[in-house]
């Protein structure tokens, strides 16, 4: 489904990506981890086309199609979604609103018609329930006044909503308690069918226990180092980035 | 911000007027300039009494006295007051019965304008209208269903010959003459407006609405409007505004007053979408009206809500005269400002009964190149015992070659007066307008969301189909090609 190739990425002529390959096959869930700094949510930011990234070299196929080219908004359309690590706050713009809005937008993009008033609002309810997502927060302004976890189960709910063909989950779990993590997740792998994938970054394995992944890659210096299977996450955890850092610049040294 | 998005937001604030469209009408125009004769001419058409006459020539001379103000954040233009015809009107008789009288070519006007004259379209009977077309009132529509509550909506001019008394008893009681230089002059030449009287404990069954529109060439626009709600009365009212595109400005210096007795009610909406010139700032309209209510009654309301997209220059500060103890007077405004337009528009709440209230909600947007000020008075009277004032200013700018200037000004002469003033300024932002992108929004629906949620709280004032109407105009607003 996704294909990165020796993808080069830069912000403010800073290199941040060195090189990256990534392979995502539909029905797949890929973790991402790695030290602060070491490019995960830039390598979001690229995905989704955020300006401030430039791509310098290398290219990135969603079903074969160039996804480098697309504006930020024709990525969301072909099925790109980014969870953002830090979800902005919009004051006065309704939830749902926003939501019926985005998801309008992609159908039509698909040549849909709009969604009924009242399909909408039967899929707002089903989804609110699969995602445990608080009907109350869903009628408020998008994400304004929410705590750091709620935003986050927003960006779940989003999810739901949009039906994603890949979802990108930068760091969804930081900031949620135990609980929170649990309905998050759960809320994920209800997702997960075998026509979609979700790339989830995190820092810790905890995440990994909820949402089992079929590969783990360590991302460090802009480049992917390690690729494993979930038994590499236990490993990191166990012996701490530091373990990489040394015998990833071990080996650049020879 | 990233040059895309810069890109984008300055092509937003670029986006062509849709109202410039002019019309042909056999039109009964009077010469240029401004003397005697020409408010003896206006006056004489019209078929005033000899009392309306005097004030309006009473109004002439304190005009040709007054100078220019200097205070404004802008530089004022030069206007030439003797290159102005002051009185333009259809030349079929628009004074009509029924609707088949109307001049097609004006229906059509209409229309293009999404005007509701239809009797059968005007929502179901909840809103009647009266259009102002250049000087003339065209066309009341509701009047009889009106009638049967007692209820005046007529043109003013009608007022003057049916209802002389009210005419005579508060024209002038708000706004003096002398108020200010353009009162003055809307005092003297003043050609037509809406008139609107409901009696003692009636609420209004409908909005009222009155449109108007600018069609001539070089005239002014200058009517005036009157509302009177009697002790325990409620009416909601709703003006709209738009002008063919031209390339000489055109002046319009309109003055509305309004009047609420012991506990009556009066809401005063106002959707203005004059043209506001073109990119380079060429033609448009200069908008410099005075609109004042006067809570005249204890426990009386009056709050002005007003959107204002259009016009070149907009000069305009709704006020409220807290006369009554308990009286309660509201501002809630959204301002937009693009390419070169300038917009100095605030409010003036003076408070002189007891426990009186007054809310300020002001909500700016400049886009472009162009200026936004707010600019407030709240005025503590000595016997304004335990008054209350909040006022809330907030500054949205779009791009970064625009301004937003906010200029409050506190007068308190009693020390149990409470006043609360916040203010903010922010940008759109990068992170909000790819937040909605990354979900599919085309951006310039995102800027659109994003400026009409941050209007939210001015926009829920306004009754429900004009709120949909005013959304749409926001977001159309800020439209333009993206790249
Ligand atoms: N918008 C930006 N402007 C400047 N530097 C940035 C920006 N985004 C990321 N960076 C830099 O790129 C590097 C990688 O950051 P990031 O991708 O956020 O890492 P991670 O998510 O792995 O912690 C860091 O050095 C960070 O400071
Ligand atoms: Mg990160």
């Amino acid at each position: 489904m996704l294909s990165i190739r020796n993808l080069h990425a830069s912000v403010e002529a800073k290199q941040i990506l060195k090189g990256l390959d990534l392979e995502v096959k539909a029905g797949e869930v890929h973790a991402i981890m790695g030290p602060n700094g070491s490019g995960k949510s830039t390598l979001g930011n690229v995905l989704a086309g955020r300006e401030a990234y430039e791509v310098t070299a290398g290219e990135v196929l969603l079903d074969g199609k160039d996804l480098l080219e697309l504006s930020p908004e024709d990525r969301a359309r072909e099925g790109v979604f980014l969870a953002f690590q830090y979800p902005v706050e919009i004051p006065g713009v309704s939830n749902i609103n926003f939501l019926k809005t985005a998801l309008n937008e992609v159908r039509a993009y698909k040549g849909l018609p709009p969604l009924e008033a009242k399909e909408f609002l039967n899929k707002v309810k089903e989804r609110q329930k699969l995602v445990e997502f608080d009907a109350k927060l869903a009628n408020r302004s998008l994400n304004e006044g929410f705590s750091g976890g709620e935003k986050k189960r927003n960006e779940i709910f989003q999810l739901a909503m949009l039906e994603p063909k890949l979802a990108i989950l930068d760091e969804t779990d930081s900031g949620l308690d135990i609980d929170a993590l649990r309905i998050v997740a759960r809320g994920v792998n209800q997702l997960r069918s075998k026509d979609n994938a979700f790339i989830v970054i995190t820092h810790y394995q905890r995440l990994l226990d909820y949402i089992v992944p079929d590969f783990v890659h360590v991302l460090y210096n802009g480049r992917i180092v390690r690729s494993g299977t979930k038994e590499l996450a236990l490993e990191l955890e166990e012996k701490g980035y530091d373990w990489i850092k040394e015998t990833v610049d071990a080996e650049g040294a020879v | 911000m990233s040059t895309k998005d810069d890109e984008l937001l300055k092509e937003l604030a670029l986006e062509e007027y849709k109202y410039g469209f002019t019309t042909d009408i056999e039109m009964d125009i009077a010469p240029k300039g401004l003397s005697e004769d020409t408010v003896r001419l206006i006056s004489a058409k019209k078929n005033e009494p000899e009392w309306l006459l005097e004030w309006r020539l009473k109004a002439l001379r304190h005009f040709q006295q007054m100078q220019m103000p200097t205070w404004q954040n802008f530089e004022h233009p030069d206007v030439d007051f003797q290159d102005i015809s002051y009185y333009a009107a259809p030349k079929t008789k628009p004074k009509l019965d029924s609707m088949d009288e109307v001049d097609p070519e004006l229906l059509s006007t209409f229309a293009k304008l999404g005007i509701p004259l239809d009797e059968q379209k005007i929502l179901a009977g909840v809103v009647a209208v009266d259009a102002v077309f250049d000087s003339v009132s065209v066309k009341t529509t509701f009047r009889e269903k009106l009638k049967e509550q007692g209820v005046i909506f007529c043109s003013f001019g009608e007022a003057v010959q049916e209802h002389p008394e009210l005419v005579k008893q508060y024209l002038g009681s708000v706004v003096p003459q002398t108020d200010n230089i353009y009162a003055a002059l809307n005092s003297a030449v003043f050609s037509d407006g809406s008139f609107v009287y409901i009696p003692k404990g009636v609420r209004c069954p409908m909005e009222l609405s009155t449109y108007f529109r600018i069609n001539a060439e070089n005239t002014g626009q200058f009517e005036r409007t009157l509302i009177i709600a009697d002790e325990e009365a409620y009416v909601s009212y709703l003006e709209g505004c738009t002008a063919p595109m031209r390339d000489e400005n055109q002046l319009h210096a309109a003055v509305v007053e309004l009047i609420a007795l012991k506990d009556a009610e009066i809401k005063y909406s106002t959707v203005q979408n004059w043209y506001p010139g073109d990119k380079d700032g060429k033609g448009g309209i200069y908008n410099f009206v005075t609109k004042r209510g006067m809570c005249k009654g204890d426990n009386s309301k009056i709050s002005w809500t007003q959107v204002e997209t259009g016009s070149a220059i907009t000069w305009k500060y709704p006020g409220v005269i807290l006369k009554g103890d308990h009286s309660v007077g509201e501002f809630y405004s959204v301002a937009l400002t693009r390419n070169k337009q300038l917009a100095d528009t605030g409010t003036k709440m003076i408070h002189l009964g007891k426990n009186t209230r007054s809310k300020i909600v002001s909500k700016g947007i400049s886009a472009g190149l162009s200026h936004n000020s707010y600019r407030g008075l709240v005025k503590i009277g000595p016997g304004a015992e335990n008054s209350r004032n909040f006022t809330q200013c907030d500054s949205l700018l779009i791009g970064d070659r625009c301004g937003a200037h906010t200029f409050p000004y506190i007068e308190s002469r009693n020390k149990t007066a409470k006043l609360e003033h916040e203010a903010t300024t922010s940008k759109i932002g990068e992170d909000q307008l790819f937040y909605l992108t990354q979900r599919g929004i085309d951006p310039e629906k995102a800027v659109g969301l994003i400026v009409n949620g941050y209007a939210k709280e001015v926009l829920n004032q306004l009754p429900m189909e004009f709120a949909v109407e005013a959304q749409k105009l926001l977001a159309i607003s800020l439209e333009g090609s993206v790249g």
